[in-house]
C-alpha cells in the first residue's frame, strides 16, 4: 500500500504502521518503503512518516541518509514552522554521520529570526549533544548566544539544554541572570520549572547565606529540638542586633520576589519548584509563605500528594513551627494509598510537640484501628516516637501500647512489642509489671521479630523478673529448633545472661541450649553459641575474657533513638528525584553551600562587549550605593572637564536612560533618583577619560584621591543600561567618526595609551573602592558614606589577585619597562622535601627585570628547612648546559629548622624554553634540580605608541605572524578578565598591553633584541582573533597556546 | 528528561510505547510489575520506583497506568504533572481515557504525544494549541474524512504556540458570545464517631466555560476576596492584579478552562450541611453483623441537599449486606467490598435510613474497625463559603456577551469515622 499512488492508501498504510510501532512491534523491514514518503505533500503523512523515521533512523542509517536532504530544504524554507520542525526531525534522527549537518543547522536555526525555531534549536542541542559529546564545545557557543535570547519562548529551553551540556558553566548565567528572573513568570511552565532549579543553584553559589545571624548565634532552625528552636527566637533577636546587619544582594531579593507570584501556579511541580527554592535561598522568617502552597498541593493527585509529603516530611523535620498551623491537613483519611498514609503519619509525628501531642495521640488511636494492618504497625512506631521525643506522654503511650498487646492482630501486637522494648529501654526502671505481662503474651505471640523482643527484654532486665525469666526459657529450649534465627539467638543470649545471673536454676537449662545451638543448621548460631560457651563457661582454656563475661553481656545498654525516616533527607535538593529516593540520582547537581564571600557581583551586569568600555560595569558593582549626593561631589570636581564634554555625556544619559527604562523596569521608583545621578557619574567619567587625554601624569595622580571619594556606584547602573551607548559616545570622543569597532582598530589616534592608561589608572582605584563596598556591606548597609574608604587590608585575597590582574595593564602601559608587575603569582616546585633530605625548594617569576644582567629572567627561590636539624651553606653548585649563565644567590650559611628564605637569582635562558639544570647544594647533599621557564616569563614588557606597533608589527607579517581565532568564554570578554586571564597563564605579563579604544588589546614586546607583538582582537560576541608577531616562530606557537588556554576556559 | 512512555492497562500489559529518544526495552517494565505485585492495590504502587539503570515514575488514571522512564535527575513532580496533563488531554480529546478509546485512536495519541514532547521536553501541552494542530476527531469529521480524503492533521500551523498567550488562538469567532462561569467548592471534612468535626476545609475551583470572539479580556472581582485564603491560577490570570486588586484579569483560553482554585481561610467556621447518625456493629458470636444508617440535615442554607450518596469500604470479612432502605437504593460489591447507598433527594420532612444485617464469612475474626462513610451531596445554587462574584467586565471587544455565574457546593472528602 506504501507503493499506492493514492495518498489516501499511503495514509491507511502509514497509520498501520504507526500502530505497530505504538504496540512495540518490528516495522523496520518497511523502511526503504516508509523513507520514500518523506517528500510528501500531504502533511499527515508526513507527520507519521517523521514518527517512523524518527523510532527506526538508528537502526537503518543509511537509508536514513536518503531523507537527509529533504530536511535540508525544508530548513530554508520561509514558513518558521516548516524550518522548526524540520530541524526538529533531523535533529532527533539519531545517525552520527550528520553531526556536521546538525550542527551547521543548529547554528543557523539559533540566529533565526522566528522564537520558535530559535526554542527547537535549543531543543536540537541537547539531541545533538547526547548524540556527540565531542562537540561539547561548539555547543556552548550556541546555548551562549541563546542565553541571550530575550524571547520567552526561548528560555525555558535553552536553559534546559545548559543543564543538560553544561550545568557548571555558571560563569554564562552570570550575564542573563536578571533577564531570566524578569522574564520567568512569562515562560511556558515547564521552562519555568527548569530555570527556578538552575537559578536555585547559582544563587547557591553567587549569593551570601541569608541565614548566617541565626546559624551564628547558635540556635539554628534546623534545631531538632522544640524547645530550642522557639528559645532561639528571642535569642535571635538579641543577636542580630549584635551580629552584623546582613544584606541581601539585590539580585538574590529579585530572585525571591519574582518567584514568589509562582506559588500560585496551576503547575504543581511549579509550585514545588518555587517552595524549594524558597527553602534553599530565602531568609528563615520568610519560608513561611510556601506552606499554604505546598499543603494546597495535596488536593492535587495522589501521585503529587506523594511527593510533596515525602518533601514536606523533610522540611517538618527542621522547621515544624512552619507546618503546625495545618497539622489537620495531615490527618489520614481511610481512602489514602498506604504510602500516602505513612507519609503523613511521618509528618504528624514530626510535628507532635507538649502542646498538640494529646490531639495527635488521639488521631493515632483511630488510626491504630485501621484495616490496613501495615499502617497500623507504622502509627505504633509512631507512637513510640512521639513517647521518646516527648517526655510528657511517655507513660501514657506506654500503657496505650500495653493495651494494644491484647489486640486481636498479630501483626499490631508484634509491632507493640518491639516498640515497648524499645521505650523500656529508656526508662527501665520501673517497669517489671510491663515485663511480667509481655512474658505472659509470649505463648501467644508468633511473630518471631515480637518474640525475640521479649527474650531480650528477660535478659536485659532478669533480675527484676527472677523467677519468670528461667521459666521462659524452660519453654524456649523446648521449642528452641522450631524457632527462627532471629529467637534462636535471643534465646541464646537469655541464657547466657540467666546463667550468669541465676546460675544454680539455669545451667542445665543453659547446657541444653547451648547444645542444641551447636549443632543448628545456621552457622551464625553456631558461631555464637560457641562465642557465648568460651565466655560463660569457665574452662582451662577461656582465657581473659571469662573474668569479664558479666560485664560484657550484662553491660548497660543505650536506648536506642527513634529517628525519623526523613532525617537525612535534606542532604538532597528538595523536589529532586534524589531526593524523593532517597539515593543519588544519575546527574544529580549537588547543591553548593553558601559562598563565605560574595563572588563578584558585578559579573550579573549586562554588558556590551567593547573592551575599552568594559570597566565602567566592573567598577559599577555595587549599584546600591549609588548615592546622589558622592555622585554630585564627583561631579563637581570633574567641573572643568564636564564643560569640555558636555555634548557627550547629554548624549550619554540620553541613550542610557532610554535603555534603562526598558530593561529596568523592575527597579523601585527610589532607584530613579540614583539613576540620573548614575547616568551624570558615567558621563563625567567618560568625560574625564577623554580629558586625561592632554594630560599629564602628575594630574592623574593628583586626581585619584579624588576619585576614592566617588562611590563606584556612579557608574553603577551602567550594566543595565547596557553599555553600548557609553561605549559609543566615548570612542567617537577619541575618533572623529564612531565607525564600526572592527574598522577603529587602525585608524587609532596616538593618544591612546595615554588614553589608556588614564582609564586604567583610574580601573584599579575604583575597583578597590568597590571591592571594599562589597565588604563592608554588612557593616553599613546602603551607608551613603563610602568616603572613608577602609584600608586594603579588608579586600580578600581573591579580590586581590583580580586587582592585580588590573594593574597589571595600568604598570605596562607606562612607559618604565622596570617597574614590577603584580599577577597572580604562580609557584613551581623546584625541590621536594622528601628528595631534599628536609630542604624544600620553590620558586616563581617575579617577572621583575633581573638586577643582574638584561638578558636574564628573576627567579626567586623559596627555600625551606622541613627537617629538624639545621641545614648548613645551601648553595648552587653544578650546572648544565655548561655555558648555562646563572647569577647564583649568595650561600646561604645556615637555615634553622621550619624556617625559610627566600633568594633570587637570574638565568639566562637565552629565549628558549629549555630547562636550567644546576645543583642545589647544602654541607652533605647535592640535588640535581631544573627550572622550566613558561615561554611567556621570558619576555619583557616593553611600550610602545601605536605608531611603533604598528610600524613593527608591519615588519612581522606573514612568516612571522601566527595567529587564531578563539572563541572566548563570556566571562573573558571583559577587558579586565582578558589582563587576568592572560597573566594567569604567565605570559602576558611581561608584554606590553597597549590598548585601542575600541576593538583590541595590544602588545609590544621585546625579548632579548626581539620584538614580540601580541595583539587580541575582539570580534562580535565571543570570538576574538589573537594574533602574535615575532621572528621566533616557536616562541609565538607556544605563547599562543598558552594564552588561548585561559581565553577560553572561564 | 522523559524517555519513553508506557501505558499500561489494569491487568498489566503494555498497549502503547512511545520512545523519544533511542528506544528503551519493554523489559524495563518488568520492575514496575514486580512494585505491582507487591503493592496489591493500584493505588499503593510507589509512584517512584528506581531500577539499576532508570528510574520510573507513574501515574495511576482511569485504571491505566501512565509509566514514564527517566534516565537523569528531573524534578518527580515534573514528569507526574506531565503524565496528568497527558490523561488529561486524552480525556479531552476523546471524551474519557481507556484503553479502548487510546487503542481506537492511536494514530492520533501518537501524534499528540510526539507533538507534547520533543527530546522529552515538553513542547504543547495547551490543549488549545494541540487542537489546532490535531483536530480531535468527531463523528462529523470522521465521515467527511473518509469521503474526502481529508485528514484530521490541522494544515493550519500552530499559531498559539508563538504569541505571549499560547493558550489563546487568534482569530475565534462565535455567533453567540457567552462566558459562563461555575464556582464550585467542596467541603473536605472528617467527621468522628461521636458527631464532632475533627476536621474541615472548603476548597473551591471556579470553571470556566469561554465562548467569545476575538481577543477579550476580562476581569472578575468578588464581594468578599477575603474568604480566598490561597489561591492557584490559570497562566493566564495576570498575578500583579491580583496582588494589587484582588481581582482576577485574564484574557481567557477559548472553550473549558479551570480559571483558579482556591482554599476558604480556615478562621471561617466550616458548615457542615448533614449530620449522620450511625450505628455499625459487628457481634463476637456468629458470622454476623448490623448496621443503621440516619441522615438528616443539618445547616444546608435553606438549599435541599441533592444528590446525596453514601459510600462504605466495608472489612474483608464481610461477605453481603441484607439491608433496607427507606430512600433510594443500595447495592454491595462482593468483590470490592464497597456499599454504595445512593439517596438522592434529602427530605427534611422523612429522614433516609438504611438498616439490616451484614453477613460475615464464617471463622473469620470479627472486624475490630468499623468502616468510615464517605458522603457526597450536592447542594445547587449556593457556594457554602459564601463567595459571590461581584462583577464581570469585558474589555478589548466592542460587542456584548451574555454572562452567567453558577454556584455549587459539594461534598469533597467527606468523611464520618464509625
Amino acid at each position: 500500500m506504501l507503493e499506492s499512488n493514492k495518498e489516501s492508501l499511503k495514509l491507511e498504510a502509514m497509520k498501520r504502521v504507526v500502530g505497530l510501532i505504538s504496540k512495540g512491534k518490528n516495522a523496520s523491514e518497511l523502511f526503504p518503503a516508509v523513507v520514500k514518503n518523506v517528500a510528501s505533500k500531504n502533511i499527515e503523512l508526513k507527520k507519521l512518516v517523521y514518527v517512523y523515521l524518527v523510532r527506526y533512523a538508528e537502526e537503518q542509517q543509511d537509508l536514513a541518509l536518503l531523507s537527509i536532504s529533504t530536511f535540508q530544504r525544508a530548513l530554508k524554507d520561509p514558513n518558521q514552522f516548516i524550518r522548526g520542525s524540520a530541524l526538529r526531525v533531523l535533529s532527533s534522527i539519531r545517525v552520527p554521520i550528520i553531526v556536521p549537518i546538525m550542527m551547521l543547522a543548529i547554528k543557523e536555526a539559533a540566529a533565526d529570526l522566528s522564537p520558535y525555531v530559535r526554542k527547537t534549536s535549543a531543543h536540537a542541542i541537547q539531541k545533538l549533544y547526547s548524540l556527540d559529546p565531542e562537540q561539547k564545545e561548539q555547543l556552548i557557543e550556541v546555548i551562549e548566544k541563546l542565553l541571550k535570547d530575550k524571547s520567552t519562548l526561548v528560555a525555558g529551553s535553552v536553559v534546559m539544554a545548559f543543564e543538560e551540556v553544561c550545568p557548571d558553566r555558571i560563569d554564562l548565567i552570570h550575564k542573563n541572570y536578571r533577564k531570566l528572573c524578569n522574564l520567568l513568570v512569562d515562560v511556558e511552565e515547564w521552562g519555568q520549572v527548569v530555570i527556578i532549579s538552575m537559578l536555585t543553584r547559582y544563587a547557591r553559589t553567587q549569593f551570601t547565606s541569608p541565614w548566617k545571624e541565626v546559624r551564628h548565634c547558635g540556635a539554628t532552625f534546623d534545631e531538632n529540638n522544640d524547645k530550642a528552636f522557639y528559645d532561639s527566637d528571642s535569642e535571635d533577636k538579641k543577636d542580630t542586633t549584635e551580629a552584623k546587619p546582613y544584606t541581601m544582594d539585590p539580585d538574590h531579593r529579585l530572585l525571591l520576589r519574582n518567584t514568589k507570584p509562582l506559588l500560585q501556579s496551576r503547575n504543581t511541580a511549579v509550585v514545588m519548584c518555587v517552595a524549594q527554592l524558597y527553602w534553599h535561598l530565602a531568609p528563615t522568617q520568610e519560608v513561611n509563605i510556601i506552606t499554604k502552597s505546598l499543603v494546597r498541593l495535596l488536593r492535587s493527585h495522589r501521585e503529587v500528594q506523594y511527593i510533596v509529603l515525602q518533601n514536606i516530611a523533610t522540611m517538618s523535620i527542621q522547621r515544624k513551627g512552619i507546618f503546625e498551623p495545618y497539622m489537620k491537613s495531615f490527618y489520614v483519611r481511610s481512602t489514602d494509598a498506604t504510602h500516602i498514609k505513612t507519609l503523613k503519619l511521618e509528618i504528624l509525628t514530626n510535628l507532635a510537640n507538649e502542646a498538640n501531642i494529646s490531639t495527635i495521640l488521639r488521631e493515632f488511636q483511630t488510626y491504630v484501628k485501621s484495616q490496613d494492618k501495615a499502617f497500623a504497625a507504622a502509627t505504633i512506631q509512631a507512637i513510640g516516637r512521639c513517647a521518646t521525643n516527648i517526655t510528657d506522654v511517655t507513660d501514657t503511650c506506654l500503657s496505650g501500647l500495653v493495651l494494644l498487646l491484647s489486640n486481636r492482630d498479630e501483626t499490631v501486637v508484634a509491632e507493640s512489642v518491639v516498640v515497648i522494648k524499645k521505650l523500656l529501654q529508656t526508662q527501665p526502671t520501673q517497669h517489671s509489671e510491663i515485663i511480667k505481662h509481655m512474658a505472659k503474651l509470649f505463648d501467644n505471640i508468633t511473630v518471631s521479630m515480637a518474640r525475640a523482643s521479649i527474650l531480650w527484654l528477660m535478659g536485659e532486665y532478669c533480675d527484676r523478673v527472677p523467677k519468670i525469666a528461667p521459666d521462659v526459657l524452660r519453654k524456649m529450649a523446648k521449642t528452641f529448633t522450631a524457632e527462627e534465627d532471629i529467637v534462636k539467638l535471643q534465646t541464646v543470649n537469655l541464657a547466657a545472661k540467666l546463667y550468669l545471673t541465676n546460675s544454680k536454676q539455669t545451667k542445665l537449662l543453659t547446657q541444653y541450649i547451648l547444645n542444641l545451638g551447636k549443632y543448628d543448621q545456621s552457622y551464625d548460631i553456631r558461631d555464637r553459641t560457641r562465642f557465648i560457651r568460651q565466655l560463660i563457661v569457665p574452662n582451662e582454656k577461656s582465657g581473659a575474657l571469662n573474668k569479664y563475661a558479666r560485664r560484657i553481656l550484662l553491660a548497660p545498654k543505650p536506648a536506642p533513638v527513634l529517628e525519623s525516616s526523613f532525617k537525612d533527607r535534606d542532604r538532597f535538593q528538595l523536589g529532586t528525584l534524589s531526593h524523593s529516593l532517597n539515593t543519588k540520582a544519575a546527574g544529580y547537581q549537588e547543591l553548593s553551600d553558601w559562598p563565605a564571600v560574595a563572588p563578584d557581583q558585578s559579573v550579573r551586569n549586562v554588558e556590551v562587549i567593547e573592551p575599552v568600555q568594559e570597566w565602567a560595569p566592573s567598577v559599577g558593582k555595587t549599584k546600591k550605593s549609588g548615592k546622589p549626593k558622592s555622585a554630585d561631589k564627583f561631579y563637581s570636581d570633574d567641573e572643568e572637564e564636564k564643560k569640555e564634554e558636555g555634548s557627550e555625556s547629554s548624549k550619554d544619559s540620553s541613550s542610557s536612560s532610554s535603555e534603562e527604562s526598558g530593561s529596568e523596569s523592575e527597579e523601585e521608583s527610589s532607584e530613579e533618583s540614583e539613576k540620573t545621578s548614575s547616568d551624570s557619574g558615567k558621563s563625567s567619567s567618560g568625560s574625564e577619560k577623554s580629558s586625561s587625554e592632554s594630560e599629564s601624569e602628575p594630574k592623574k595622580t593628583k586626581k585619584a584621591p579624588q576619585k576614592k571619594s566617588k562611590p563606584p556606584a556612579a557608574f553603577s547602573d551602567s550594566d543595565e543600561n547596557g553599555n553600548g551607548p557609553v561605549a559609543q559616545a566615548s570612542s567617537s570622543s577619541a575618533e572623529s567618526s564612531s565607525g564600526s569597532e572592527t574598522d577603529s582598530e587602525d585608524s587609532d589616534p596616538p593618544a591612546t595609551p595615554q588614553k589608556k592608561k588614564k582609564d586604567v589608572k583610574s580601573k584599579p582605584k575604583a575597583e578597590v573602592k568597590s571591592k571594599v563596598e562589597v565588604s563592608l556591606l554588612d557593616l553599613v548597609d546602603f551607608s551613603p558614606a563610602p568616603t572613608n574608604a577602609p584600608p586594603s587590608s579588608v579586600i580578600s585575597s581573591s579580590l586581590l589577585s583580580d586587582l592585580e590582574g588590573l594593574s597589571l595593564s595600568n604598570i605596562s602601559s607606562t612607559m618604565q619597562v622596570t617597574s614590577p608587575s603584580f599577577g597572580p603569582v604562580k609557584t613551581y616546585e623546584l625541590l621536594h622535601h622528601m628528595t631534599g633530605k628536609g630542604l624544600s625548594a620553590k620558586y616563581h617569576f617575579p617577572r621583575q627585570p633581573c638586577l643582574y644582567e638584561p638578558s636574564m629572567v628573576a627567579v626567586q627561590v623559596i627555600l625551606t628547612n622541613g627537617s629538624d636539624h639545621s641545614l648548613e651553606e645551601i648553595h648552587i653548585g653544578e650546572r648544565s648546559p655548561a655555558g648555562l649563565n646563572i647569577h647564583c644567590f649568595n650561600a646561604i650559611e645556615r637555615l634553622e629548622p621550619e624556617a625559610s628564605v627566600t633568594v633570587s637569582m637570574g638565568i639566562d635562558f637565552s629565549d628558549s624554553t629549555q630547562a636550567a639544570h644546576f645543583q642545589l647544594c647544602t654541607k652533605e647533599d647535592q640535588f640535581s634540580v631544573s627550572i622550566q621557564p613558561a615561554v611567556g616569563e621570558l619576555l619583557m614588557p616593553s611600550s610602545m605608541t601605536e605608531q611603533d606597533y604598528s610600524k613593527e608589527q608591519g615588519k612581522l607579517l606573514g612568516m612571522n605572524e601566527t595567529s587564531a581565532t578563539i572563541t572566548m568564554a563570556t566571562a573573558n570578554t571583559s577587558r579586565l578578565a582578558i589582563s587576568k586571564q592572560s597573566c594567569r597563564c604567565a605570559t602576558w605579563e611581561r608584554c606590553h598591553p597597549a590598548r585601542t579604544p575600541s576593538t583590541g588589546l595590544r602588545g609590544g614586546q621585546s625579548a632579548v633584541e626581539l620584538w614580540l607583538l601580541v595583539c587580541l582582537e575582539l570580534k562580535e560576541s565571543s570570538t576574538a582573533m589573537l594574533t602574535i608577531n615575532t621572528e621566533k616562530a616557536v616562541m609565538a606557537s607556544m605563547l599562543l597556546r598558552d594564552l588561548k588556554q585561559p581565553l577560553v576556559q572561564a | 528528561m522523559i524517555h519513553s512512555l508506557f501505558l499500561i492497562n489494569h491487568a498489566g500489559d503494555i498497549f502503547l510505547e512511545k520512545h523519544w529518544k533511542s528506544v528503551i526495552s519493554r523489559s524495563v517494565c518488568d520492575y514496575f510489575f514486580e512494585a505491582k505485585e507487591k503493592a496489591v492495590e493500584p493505588e499503593n504502587v510507589p509512584p517512584v520506583l528506581q531500577t539499576p539503570h532508570h528510574y520510573l515514575i507513574s501515574i495511576y488514571r482511569d485504571k491505566l497506568f501512565f509509566l514514564s522512564v527517566v534516565q537523569t535527575e528531573v524534578p518527580p513532580l515534573f514528569v507526574i504533572e506531565f503524565l496528568h496533563r497527558v490523561a488529561d488531554t486524552i480525556q479531552d480529546y476523546f471524551g474519557e481515557c481507556s484503553e479502548s478509546l487510546i487503542n481506537d485512536n492511536v494514530v492520533t495519541v501518537y501524534e499528540l504525544l510526539e507533538e507534547m514532547l520533543d527530546n522529552g521536553f515538553p513542547l504543547a501541552t495547551e490543549s488549545n494549541v494541540l487542537k489546532e494542530m490535531i483536530r480531535p476527531p468527531t463523528i462529523l469529521r470522521s465521515v467527511v474524512n473518509t469521503l474526502t480524503g481529508s485528514s484530521n492533521v490541522g494544515d493550519t500551523l500552530p499559531t498559539g504556540q508563538l504569541s505571549s498567550i499560547p493558550w489563546r488562538r487568534a482569530g475565534v469567532k462565535y455567533t453567540n458570545n457567552e462566558a459562563y462561569f461555575d464556582v464550585i467548592e467542596e467541603i473536605d471534612a472528617i467527621v468522628d464517631k461521636s458527631g464532632t468535626t475533627v476536621f474541615a476545609e472548603i476548597q473551591g475551583v471556579i470553571e470556566a466555560s469561554v465562548r467569545l470572539t476575538g481577543m477579550p479580556d476580562l476581569s472578575m472581582t468578588f464581594m468578599n476576596p477575603s474568604l480566598l485564603d490561597d489561591v492557584s491560577f490559570h497562566p493566564c490570570v495576570r498575578f500583579k492584579r491580583w496582588e494589587s486588586e484582588r481581582a482576577l484579569s485574564f484574557i481567557p483560553p477559548d472553550g473549558n478552562f479551570t480559571l483558579m482554585n482556591y482554599h476558604v481561610s480556615s478562621q471561617n467556621l466550616v458548615t457542615i450541611p448533614v449530620y449522620v447518625k450511625q450505628n455499625i456493629c459487628f457481634f463476637e458470636t456468629g458470622p454476623c453483623g448490623r448496621l443503621d444508617i440516619t441522615i438528616g440535615p443539618k445547616q444546608t442554607m435553606g438549599k435541599t441537599v441533592e444528590a446525596l450518596m453514601v459510600t462504605i469500604h466495608m472489612p474483608k470479612a464481610v461477605l453481603s449486606a441484607n439491608l433496607t432502605a427507606t430512600q433510594g437504593n443500595y447495592s454491595y460489591d462482593f468483590t470490592t467490598k464497597v456499599l454504595v447507598w445512593d439517596i438522592g433527594k434529602l427530605n427534611p420532612q422523612k429522614l433516609p435510613n438504611l438498616r439490616g444485617s451484614l453477613s460475615l464469612q464464617s471463622g473469620a475474626p470479627k472486624p475490630e474497625d468499623n468502616p468510615s462513610l464517605n458522603i457526597d451531596l450536592k447542594i445547587q445554587q449556593v457556594a457554602i463559603s459564601g463567595l459571590k462574584v461581584s462583577r464581570l467586565e469585558m474589555n478589548g471587544e466592542k460587542y456584548k456577551p451574555f454572562k452567567g455565574v453558577k454556584y455549587l457546593t459539594k461534598a469533597g472528602n467527606f468523611q464520618v469515622r464509625t
